[in-house]
This record gives C-alpha cells, structure tokens and sequence, in this order.
C-alpha cells in the first residue's frame, strides 16, 4: 500500500473515533480550524521535504522563522516603515529567511559540513543573534496591517449552533505555493536534481548535475519557506515573540516523515506532506477530546515520528527481499 | 551521430603524479572506431586514472589526447561528453530512487540545458535508447527493483543517448551471469559494429579474449604489452598484468591416506530452493560448488551455516548429527562463512594490520569479564603474520600501508584467525585481480595442506579447476554432476552449466 493510502486511513479511523466521543468534531468550523492552525506548519514542512528528499535535514528552520518574522517586526517599528503595508514586512520576512538559508548554503555546501550539524550549529548562532543583537522582549503591537491581518477571511458566517465559522485567506496563496512547489519537484530540472542527490551524491556529480549549486538552492529555498512561514505565524498570532516555536522542529520533521519522505533521502512527495501535516494538528488539535491531557501531546507526536519511520524501515527491507527474488527469478525464467 | 569508421582516439605520453606517486609515467595508448579494445592491469596499475584523464576529471602532468582528429591537453567533463566519451563505471552511477525512464532520460535534459522535463518527453527518450540497443525494460518501474544486468544495460543506453563515440567500461561483467555476459557482448558488438570505440576493462581474460580486438597491458603506471588480442595467449595477458609467470595449471594439495570426514549433508531439502543435496567434506579437502545465479548454491552454502532454513534431511559434524538453526551454532560446530562481499571489501584500510586480522574473532578472545587483552591480540596477530607470510615491518602499520597482495592476506587471516574446521567460501575472488587472485588460492592451498576443509562456491571455473578436489554443480537446486579429480576441466564444467 502507498504511504499516502495508509495516510489517509489513519486519518479516517482518527476522526471516526474522535467524531464518536465528540460530535462538534465534525463541523465546518473544527475544519476550518484545523486548516488554519495548519497553514505556518505546511510552508514550513515544504522546506523541510526539499531539504529531507535531497538527503538532508534541517533543524533550524523554527529559528530561521522566528528569526525573520520577528525581525521584520522589529525593522518595521524602528524604521517606522508604513505599519498599513502587509507587503513590506512579508517581502522583509523572505529576505531575511533567504539570507539565513544562505548561511546555511554556505555550511553545507561550501564547506560540505554533514546537514544536521551544520543546521544545528546555525540554529543556535541565529538564535544567540536574534536574542543578543535584534532583541529578546515580546513585541504585541505588530504593525496594523500584519495584525488585522489574522482575522482576514475568506468565509465568515455564524453556524446554526451560534458558532462562528471562519476560514481565512491564506488558504488561496498556500495553496498556489503547494502546488508550485510540486510543480518544481516534479517537472523541473532543479527538482529532479534533488531527487537524483538524494538518491546518491557520487552519481549526481557525474551525470554533470552541480551538487553545490543544488544544495545551495535548496536550502536558500527552504529559508525563503521558513522565513514566510514566520511572519505569518506572527500575523496569527498577533505577537512578535522571540522564543516562539522553538522545539516545533519534531511535529514538522514529524509531519515530513509520516507523509513518506525518506529520512535517507530520494523519496517524498508534496502531497504526502499535506497529509502528514494534517494528520500531526488533527492528533494535536484533538487528543483533548479523547480525554488524554494535553501533556501527552509532545510524546504522541514523538511516537508517531518513530512508528512512521519504522514502518520505512520494514518496507525498506520488503522491497530488498522482493528485488532479491525478482533478480533470480528473472534468471530462472530465461533458462 | 556516430563516428566516422577511421576515427581514432588516443592518448600520447600522459605523465601523472599524485602527490610524488607516479600514477601514469608516460602512456600511449589509441582506440579507433568499430573496435573493442581491452585495457588490463592489476588494481593500482592507473587504469582508472587513464580513464579519468580521458573523461576529464583529471588533467595530465603531461601528453596530449587526441580525440577524433581534435587535439588537446586536458578535458573537462563537459568537454569530454561533447566529444562523445562516456564511462561507464562499476557502479553504473545509475539512481536508485528513479525510475528507469528518468535514469536514462536526465543527461540528455541536463546536456540540452531544458529547465523543464516533461513526463511524455522522459518516456519518449528512454523507450528511444533502450530501442537502439534493443533492449527490452520496463521504463516505469524504479531503477532499485531492476536487475544487474538490466542497470548495465540501461547505462549502455543512456550512454548512447548522449552520443557516444567512445565508451569506456569498467569491469562490466563483475556480478553477471554467463547469460547475462553474452547479452552484454551481443550489445557491445553491436555498437561496435555501429561505429562505436569501446574500451573494455576487465580482469576476466577468458572474456577479454572473448570480446576484444586489441589489448593495452599496463603496469605501474607503463604500458607493459599491446597489440592485437589474436597475438596473445592468456598466460601472456597475465603474466604481463603481473609481471611474474602465474600458475594456471591445476594443482590441488595432496589429501591424506584416509582423511577423516569432517561435515556430512544427507538429503538436505530446503523447499524451493534445493532438494536432496547429499555429500562431505573431509579434512584437508577443497570442494568447489558452481552454478547459476538462482540455481540455490548460495542458499545452500547459507544452510550449511545456519542461515537459511532446511526443511528435511540432516547434517552430521564429526559423525555426530547436529541441528544448525544459527550461525553461532554453525560457528560453535566449527564451520565458518564468508559472504562474496566481505573478502573483497572487508579491511578498515587506515587500522593497523594487527587489528584487522583479529576484527572478527574479537568475540573469543574475551576474558571472563569482557575484557580483551592486549597482548593476547598482538601474539595473535603476530602468529597469523608469520603463518601467512604477509610481508610488513610493523603490525602496527595501517593497512594501507600493504601491497595488494597482501592486503588480500590480511583479510584472509581475519577471517581464519576464527578456526573452523570447514571454511566456507563464497564468491572468494570476485572483483579480485590476478595477483591477488593467485595469493588468495594459494592461501587456501596451504591451509588445506594443514588440514582446514574448504567449500568454495564461485562463478569462476578456471579458480574451481585449479585448486579443488571435487567440483559439484548445482542446477535447480539438485546437484546435477560431481566432477572428482582429473574429470575436472573447465570445458567440461561449462558444458554442464549451459
């Protein structure tokens, strides 16, 4: 079965039994709420799968976010930029989450430092930066734009129940970026390189493919991702809080993992990364409806992460057993 | 695309140094169109740096290459590809996580600079390729799940694309079958004939004979004997490769009056995979199992060390019958097995010599406490030094630090240094040169004089012709003919097997 299938199954089985123990599960507004809490997650995961596909693995990517959306905030108020533009801050929020992504670049692929510890490394130098030289106090008069922002939506309507039933707009534009992103996966050189890296760097070099070039896409790419996702995580959330969404790194990589990525690299697909990131807030949004203390949450997703990637495993191995079989057989067959 | 038929490719005096090492001192060497050339020499010889010079990774000291009428004195890859040289290396540098379409069809985007690849268009190019070389492989299915012999051909193909005029392969027949080898030959003569330059490099001189026109021997770095293949025999290549007369004659040690039998397999039956196998293994004897790939030789050899289930029949070790459900107790019962790849590949090259040799039995040489003695493991290493005549000033240099030859005996000790009674073999030599191939025979030679017994399971007859007492094919899973003494020959071996 595709990793996609069983996906969608969890999924499935999940919301029955939470739908069961609680009917407002299955509502419009539970829904909407769902989708939104995912939106800052699926920009973020979407890095995340370029950089996983590729080989790597990127744990400063919550740091990068907070780093940039933070930063454009505090840009904003210093330089006293037009408060009434969302354009500004967003266009600010990319650029930083671009510049740190190319320090990142530089680590991994100028000085070929294994992924994990470059982004580790960096991490904490971004996060040293951050807190010492931008500042480390809680901003929550975000520029007007940015905050009104939050409430933007696309659908607005009072339920029969009396519940207010919300779906915001960023619906449209994460949406157009899903999809571009599975266009450029799928149907461009650039994407098929980090597939061909992922499935082997020696072979890419040789088939004429620049591995420093790719590797320097792709993570200026994943900082271009995360830096979006962090002003919008602060539009959301109407604050500018430096120690935000650090340690969100496990429901992401999480979230990337269950939805098929290959923790070895080479395998991945977008639309499994949706799943996946839905699958991760259903299981968080909602284990509090089964009763089980919000506290578990941490070690639920952490379950999940080491189940999905020992279900990888397992058909790691099927598919060896399989190829051995297949191999000989065809030998037999031709004598 | 293809090359005019007196194209000429060719290298004059390339000279190159790594670090002081003279690589290359001074090669010659000219392949012309519609001919296969064999290119020979042991590891280290500067085989594959020749062919990096010639596919543009490195750039010579000094020469001059001369590809199809154009001069130059280094290449880059791209330069190289545009003039049509191709290299098709040991591991085929193929994708495992893409299917078999984009395998092939990825040069030729990345060569015509496309920015964007379309599903059509990548199933086009490769159903194009592999028609050219007339082939038939599912493009769709990914690269992991096809077969060795399939991915040397889906190389061919994709080298095809990208125009080749000149192919370079690197010991392509290394893990194919003797069918399979003839389908590779069937392609490489065909492209030969379409006007290709292949240069084949191979250890296997019986192939080599078999396929090429013309021989290029090197040796340190210096082309030691060239000319038409017809003009060599293959105790000449070989000799050549090495530098000193090799024994290719058949001589296996003397058994013993009355050796005593040592393992004993009555009607071993492992359901679809081997049926009724019954014979023995004496002290000092050396038992040769050949057959195809699939026919169940390596699951026999596998059951043997209680690593693959047995359904019905018996062995008996010592006269004693014995269950063997794991490879401890295989161990325990003193038989020892080593899978093909880990001869070849298994040394921790920049260890020293002395913790090579007791990397395996580690486990043994543990003290009541798990402690492992220090000077327990020199005396060890040191008696397996003298015992193999492995020629070093220091154990405790690395490795590395060895000849070829042998390093070969260094990984042969680790792997005897456990004792057993009954070493199995698999795929001794595969990969191996003919110096190193010659060392390690010889090895097996001398410990079978010393009373170990040897079940050695190998594709390669000439090495079961020149060392075994008994030679057993296996077909099926049943063992179709047991060749004992003088009724071993190599054409009588082969005519069983096909």
């Amino acid at each position: 079965m595709r990793n996609e299938t069983v996906l969608i199954l969890a999924i499935v089985i999940f919301s029955l039994v939470i739908g069961s123990k609680s009917p407002e599960f299955f509502t419009l507004a539970n829904l909407f709420d769902i989708l939104r809490s995912s939106f800052v997650q699926l920009l973020f995961a979407l890095g995340v799968l370029i950089v996983i596909i590729s080989g790597g693995i990127d744990v400063s990517f919550p740091i990068v976010g907070i780093f940039a959306g933070y930063t454009a905030v505090v840009i904003m108020q210093k330089f006293e930029l037009d408060g009434e533009s969302l354009l500004i801050p967003i266009v600010l929020a990319i650029v930083i989450g671009t510049l740190l992504g190319g320090v990142n670049a530089i680590a991994i692929a100028g000085f070929g430092i294994p992924t994990l510890i470059a982004t580790l490394g960096t991490a904490g130098i971004f996060r040293g930066l951050m807190l010492t030289l931008i500042g480390s106090s809680f901003i929550s008069d975000i520029p007007i734009a940015l905050d009104q922002f939050s409430t933007a939506d696309l659908v607005k309507f009072e339920s029969a129940a009396g519940t207010l039933v919300r779906l915001h707009v960023l619906v449209i534009p994460i949406t157009i970026i899903t999809i571009l992103i599975s266009l450029i996966l799928s149907r461009t050189l650039f994407g098929r390189s980090v597939y061909a890296l992922g499935g082997g760097v020696e072979p890419t070099r040789r088939l004429g493919i620049s591995v420093k070039g790719t590797q320097t896409k792709i993570y200026l790419l994943a900082g271009a991702l995360s830096g979006l996702a962090g002003i919008l995580y602060v539009s959301l959330q109407r604050k500018a809080n430096p120690y935000d969404l650090a340690g969100s790194e496990l429901d992401i990589i999480a979230a990337v993992v269950l939805g098929g990525a290959s923790i070895m690299g080479g395998y991945g697909t977008v639309f499994g990364t949706v799943l996946g990131v839905l699958f991760i807030n259903l299981i968080k949004n909602n284990l509090v409806l089964l009763g089980v203390s919000s506290s578990w949450q941490r070690a639920a997703v952490g379950a999940l992460l080491v189940i999905g990637i020992t279900l990888q495993a397992i058909s790691e191995s099927r598919r060896n057993k399989r190829r051995r079989a297949l191999s000989e057989g065809e030998v037999d067959s031709n004598e | 695309m293809l090359a005019t038929q007196t194209a000429e490719y060719s290298v004059r005096n390339i000279v190159k140094s790594f670090g002081g090492a003279k690589a290359l001192a001074g090669v010659s060497m000219s392949v012309s169109a519609e001919e296969v050339h064999c290119l020979a020499g042991e590891n280290g010889s500067g085989k594959s740096t020749l062919i990096k010079i010639m596919s543009g990774v490195h750039a010579p000291d000094s020469g001059l290459i001369t590809l199809a009428g154009k001069e130059f004195t280094h290449l880059s890859p791209r330069q190289a590809v545009n003039e049509g040289v191709q290299v098709i290396f040991q591991d085929f540098s193929l994708l495992p996580n893409l299917t078999v379409a984009e395998n092939i069809a990825l040069p030729t985007n990345i060569l015509n600079s496309s920015r964007f690849i379309g599903k059509k268009e990548t199933k086009k190019i490769a159903e194009e390729a592999l028609g050219h070389i007339g082939v038939d492989i599912d493009i769709n299915s990914p690269l992991l799940e096809t077969s060795i012999a399939s991915k040397q051909l889906i190389a061919i193909a994709r080298a095809t694309n990208l125009g080749v005029q000149m192919l370079f392969m690197d010991e392509p027949t290394t893990a194919l079958t003797r069918k399979e080898v003839k389908k590779l030959f069937e392609v490489v003569d065909q492209l030969r004939k379409r006007g290709v330059a292949i240069v084949f490099v191979s250890h296997k001189i019986d192939e080599i004979q078999e396929i090429c026109n013309t021989i290029t021997v090197l040796r340190n770095g210096e082309v030691v004997a060239e000319g038409l293949m017809s003009d060599f025999k293959a105790k000449e290549i070989a000799t050549a490769m090495t530098g000193s007369e090799i024994a290719t004659s058949r001589i296996a040690p003397l058994l013993g009056k009355n050796p005593r039998t040592l393992v004993e397999l009555e009607k071993l039956t492992s359901k679809n995979t081997f049926d009724d196998v019954s014979f023995s293994i004496s002290e000092g004897e050396i038992i040769g199992l050949t057959g195809l790939l699939g026919s169940g030789r390596t699951e026999l050899a596998e059951a043997i060390f209680g690593q693959y289930p047995v359904d019905a029949g018996s062995i008996k070790v010592d006269g004693k019958e014995v269950t063997l459900n794991s490879p401890e107790a295989a161990l325990a019962s003193g038989i020892g097995y080593v899978p093909p790849d880990r001869l070849t590949q298994g040394l921790f090259l920049e260890q020293s010599i002395l913790r090579n040799i007791v990397a395996v039995g580690l486990d043994r040489q543990r003290s009541r406490w798990g402690s492992i003695s220090k000077k327990k493991l020199a005396k060890i290493g040191s008696s397996w030094i003298s015992e193999l005549r492995i020629k070093t000033k220091n154990p405790s240099n690395p490795v590395s630090s060895l000849s070829g030859g042998n390093q070969q005996r260094v990984v042969l000790a680790k792997w005897l240094s456990i004792n057993p009674k009954v070493m199995i073999l698999n795929g001794p030599t595969v990969g191996v040169d003919v110096g190193s191939k010659r060392e390690i025979l010889e090895i097996i030679r001398d410990r079978a004089q010393a009373g170990m017994a040897f079940l050695l399971v190998s594709d390669d007859i000439p090495e079961l012709v020149q060392i075994c007492h008994k030679v057993l094919v296996i077909r099926h899973g049943k063992i179709s003919k047991e060749f004992i003494d003088n009724q071993i020959s190599e054409s009588a071996i082969y005519k069983e097997l096909n």
